[in-house]
């Protein structure tokens, strides 16, 4: 779950969607994605950062020039959407048991509490 | 009490798209099939690594009935999950369609989850079927792209 914990996070900034949105469309320098935010580029790179922790873009290198892309979304990866899924299913199911556990104990217990009205 | 063989999460993948959860659990069918049905329930269980809760928990568990699920966390954003029942066999099997909003849309994931007794126990089986990696992906960017012209939106406001 922590990447997409990442991802959720890196998404929550309307910046950042939008960032995200433009290289939707192909990659783009740092310098081409600062022009329509009228963002400085160190607030940009902070942004980037971000994205790039969450494994969300990536970096390529082409000579002096570093664009940045959208990296292979983590929901388009299935082992790592299987990874997260199962780690989340068996936390769910862990407790689920103690869930059940309870559900017996309270159906058996009704008619404790029944004899529990009389006298102590 | 076989705790060890409860334990065990089997998951495996038929094709590109099916993915098959197995479990199995000490309770009857018609309990395993209440807590993933009664919202007062799905409320105690269904929440993730540890940390999350579930303030919203809507199931209406009926043909045609909602399902509404919200998620939060103390330091983290929140996410939620909307979807519908299209078939319900009561301690027998569920059919439902989900998808998540996080906040752009995952494609629909289309669940079917089947409980059948085994001993004093119930194995339960869920066969989700999600659509095609191309599918996915476009519906990632049209994801993407509605988020931006959310944050358009919002920029004209603020510069107005």
């Amino acid at each position: 779950m922590e990447l997409l914990d990442f991802s959720f996070a890196a998404l929550a900034d309307p910046t950042r969607r939008a960032i995200l949105a433009r290289l939707v469309l192909g990659e783009a320098t740092v310098l081409e994605l600062a022009k329509p935010f009228q963002m400085s580029q160190p607030a940009i790179s902070r942004h980037l950062k971000v994205l790039e922790t969450a494994g969300l873009i990536e970096q390529r290198v082409d000579g002096t020039r570093r664009p940045r892309r959208l990296a292979k979304p983590a929901l388009d990866n299935i082992d790592q959407y299987l990874n997260t899924l199962r780690r989340a299913l068996a936390a769910n199911y862990d407790r689920l048991d103690q869930v059940l556990a309870d559900m017996n104990q309270e159906a058996n217990s009704i008619p404790t509490q029944e004899n529990q009205g009389g006298p102590k | 009490m076989n705790t060890t063989a409860n334990k065990a999460l089997s998951l495996r993948t038929e094709g590109d798209t099916v993915i098959i959860v197995t479990r199995r659990f000490n309770a009857s069918p018609e309990a395993v099939y209440r807590a993933h049905t009664d919202p007062a329930i799905v409320q105690r269980w269904m929440l993730g690594p540890d940390g999350w809760t579930m303030p919203v928990c809507i199931s209406e568990p009926r043909v045609g009935g909602q399902i509404r699920y919200e998620w939060a966390h103390p330091s983290k954003p929140g996410f939620h999950l909307t979807g519908e029942y299209l078939e319900l066999e009561p301690s027998r099997r569920i059919v439902h369609v989900e998808r998540m909003f996080l906040p752009f849309q995952t494609p629909d994931n289309h669940c079917e989850t089947t409980f059948e007794r085994d001993g004093d126990g119930t194995v339960m089986t869920m066969r989700m079927t999600l659509p095609d990696a191309e599918t996915r992906k476009q519906m990632l960017a049209s994801g993407m792209e509605k988020g931006m012209e959310t944050s358009y939106a919002r920029l004209e406001s603020q510069l107005a």
